[in-house]
């Protein structure tokens, strides 16, 4: 079959992504931020970090429903095994991270005692008993997972980054809006060995 | 040597590592690592176990002896004037709480002119909830949380006199005349005899947003139906150990003890962002409602001691005032909830008194 190779994530995806890609910096902002001051910025920061992690946690689920619906762009056929499976385990590493984090700050707040309060009048029912070593348990993991998020964050703005800018291989276009042909069109600049016979060949394909 | 597309990639390579340096520095810049000092909830749970004589883990790093309460709070419908909480329609809504005594001891004598205090929570039947910790006097030694933490290590009780250094107090005092005022307020007031004769105190002052919009300053106490009477200063040292507790448990297996819970609104010039000063003169006052004791229990037993009495969780109709104590309060109960969550709970002296096999959960 000869149909037009996939170039880009479904449209809503890329859309959700880069909504959560905003949100989720915030949001790992607004949580070292918090925690590190026993000032004014401590209570309205909190305020904003449950309601924004749970909007994070429904973006997350839907964005999992349609990645799984829609798939992904193949990556580049010249892109070396170990890249392939870092940028596999760093996906679903972040997937996990985008989900997980939400869950256990509101399994936290359950086993801590406290109402799951997105605002004064709304809350969540607790999803875990109250028990003060499992809040301990969770309460860590809540930071230590935030920091090993945001370093994963930051390999994958990299990584993307390396992808739209040295390589040139259409990868970082694959979550953008802008038109990923212009990308390919640099086929006879000799230097571009991501632009190589092969690499061209499974454009076609597919 | 020359490989045109490693010069290439030079120029874009460093953006992108300067862009992931600049990502990382603002984020340590956000989390304290980087730039200014700033107070964190760590440095006044650190300053609460230094004065306590080092950390005593399983337990509060502030009024670390403390004794569960149940019972009900009675609303009138009176506070609905003030406040459009729930909590103030006429109703009876279940109360759980904590009576406790200053410190970070969880074994220390009762026999101190410290804090006695009371943490409440009242919950209403749409879930939500107003957690307040109260003590027995209407103000504070201190404005800010920096000369909270500050006092704690100026007021470090030497273990060889079991005072603290004069020398330290006094370079305290010289920069914070509030400080003086309230201990010369400490020295005069009555010291209550019982956890059930002791009016308690909001210290701040708190937003009630009333159903029609209109917000104003209130802060709030509940005033006993019992007489008020003082212990003996001079004879603390004499005191039992456990003597307010043992009266308590005795007096709650008699009856219950009531207090009326008073809303006290702000005058206009009257202050409302720092808890060391009082407010003096008339007040227009609203009688909400009736607090009723109905059963005391040791920490073990009860379901106080997991529970973090953190005074800016509140419901709707009632919000923080601009007292910097209130955020710093929240933070510093957190971190102390988070630290002591981590510890296997220790023994409550109560539990001690009553022979009462400590359960861990």
């Amino acid at each position: 079959m000869t149909a037009p190779a996939r170039t880009h994530f479904s449209p809503v995806l890329r859309l959700i992504h880069w909504a959560m890609a905003l949100l989720v910096l915030i949001m790992l902002f607004i949580g070292v931020g918090m925690v590190s001051t026993t000032g004014e910025a401590y209570v309205s920061l909190l305020a904003l970090h449950r309601p924004v992690g749970i909007a994070i946690l429904g973006l997350a689920l839907l964005r999992l429903a349609i990645r799984l619906k829609t798939g992904a762009p193949p990556l580049p056929r010249d892109l070396p095994a170990p890249q392939r499976l870092a940028a596999k385990a760093s996906h679903l590493f972040l997937y996990a991270a985008m989900i997980g984090m939400p869950l256990i700050g509101w399994g936290m707040l359950s086993a801590g005692g406290y109402r799951v309060a997105l605002s004064k009048s709304v809350a969540l029912p607790p999803i875990l008993p109250h028990d003060l070593p499992l809040y301990a348990l969770l309460r860590t993991s809540h930071t230590v997972i935030a920091l090993a998020f945001f370093a994963l964050i930051l390999v994958h703005l990299a990584a993307a980054l390396t992808h739209g800018m040295i390589r040139r291989d259409g990868v970082m276009q694959s979550m953008t809006f802008g038109d990923a042909r212009h990308e390919r069109s640099a086929i006879n600049d000799p230097d571009d060995t991501s632009l190589r016979p092969e690499r061209i060949a499974i454009l076609k394909i597919d | 040597m020359t490989d045109p597309n490693r010069r290439k990639s030079l120029a874009p390579a460093t953006f992108i590592a300067a862009l992931v340096l600049t990502i990382v520095a603002a984020f340590a810049w956000t989390a304290g690592v980087i730039g200014p000092k700033r107070q964190s909830g760590g440095d006044v749970a650190d300053a609460l176990e230094y004065n306590g004589g080092g950390p005593h883990p399983g337990y509060r790093r502030a009024h670390a002896k403390g004794l569960c309460l149940d019972g009900t709070f009675v609303a009138n419908g009176a506070g609905s004037q003030l406040s459009s909480a729930k909590v103030f329609r006429p109703g009876s809504y279940p109360v759980i709480g904590r009576f406790s005594v200053a410190g970070g001891n969880p074994l220390a004598t009762d026999g101190r002119n410290v804090f006695h205090a009371v943490g409440l929570i009242l919950r209403t039947p749409d879930g939500q909830e107003w957690r307040t910790a109260m003590d027995h006097t209407p103000i504070f030694p201190v404005a800010d949380p920096q000369s909270f933490a500050d006092l704690q290590y100026a007021s470090w009780p030497d273990p060889k006199t079991g005072k603290p250094d004069p020398a330290k107090m006094k370079v305290f005092i010289a920069h914070h005349p509030e400080t003086k005022a309230f201990q010369d307020y400490m020295m005069k007031a009555l010291l209550p005899s019982s956890f059930a004769n002791a009016t308690y105190y909001s210290i701040s002052a708190f937003r009630f947003t009333d159903g029609q919009g209109r917000t104003r300053f209130v802060r709030w106490q509940i005033v006993p139906d019992a007489q008020m009477m003082g212990l003996n200063k001079k004879a603390l040292d004499s005191l039992p150990r456990d003597y307010l507790f043992r009266e308590m448990i005795a007096r709650t297996a008699r009856g219950p003890s009531r207090w009326q819970l008073q809303l006290v609104v702000a005058n206009a010039g009257d202050v409302t962002d720092k808890a060391t000063v009082a407010w003096t003169g008339p007040h227009r006052t609203i009688d909400a409602g009736v607090l009723t004791v109905a059963r005391v229990q040791p920490e073990e037993k009860g379901q106080c001691r997991d529970l973090n009495f953190d005074p800016t969780i509140l419901p709707s109709g009632i919000a923080i005032s601009d007292d910097p104590l209130l955020p710093a309060r929240s933070k510093a109960y957190s971190t102390s909830f988070r630290r002591r969550a981590g510890e296997a709970p220790g023994h409550s002296a109560a539990a001690q008194d009553l022979g009462v096999k400590a359960t861990v959960k």
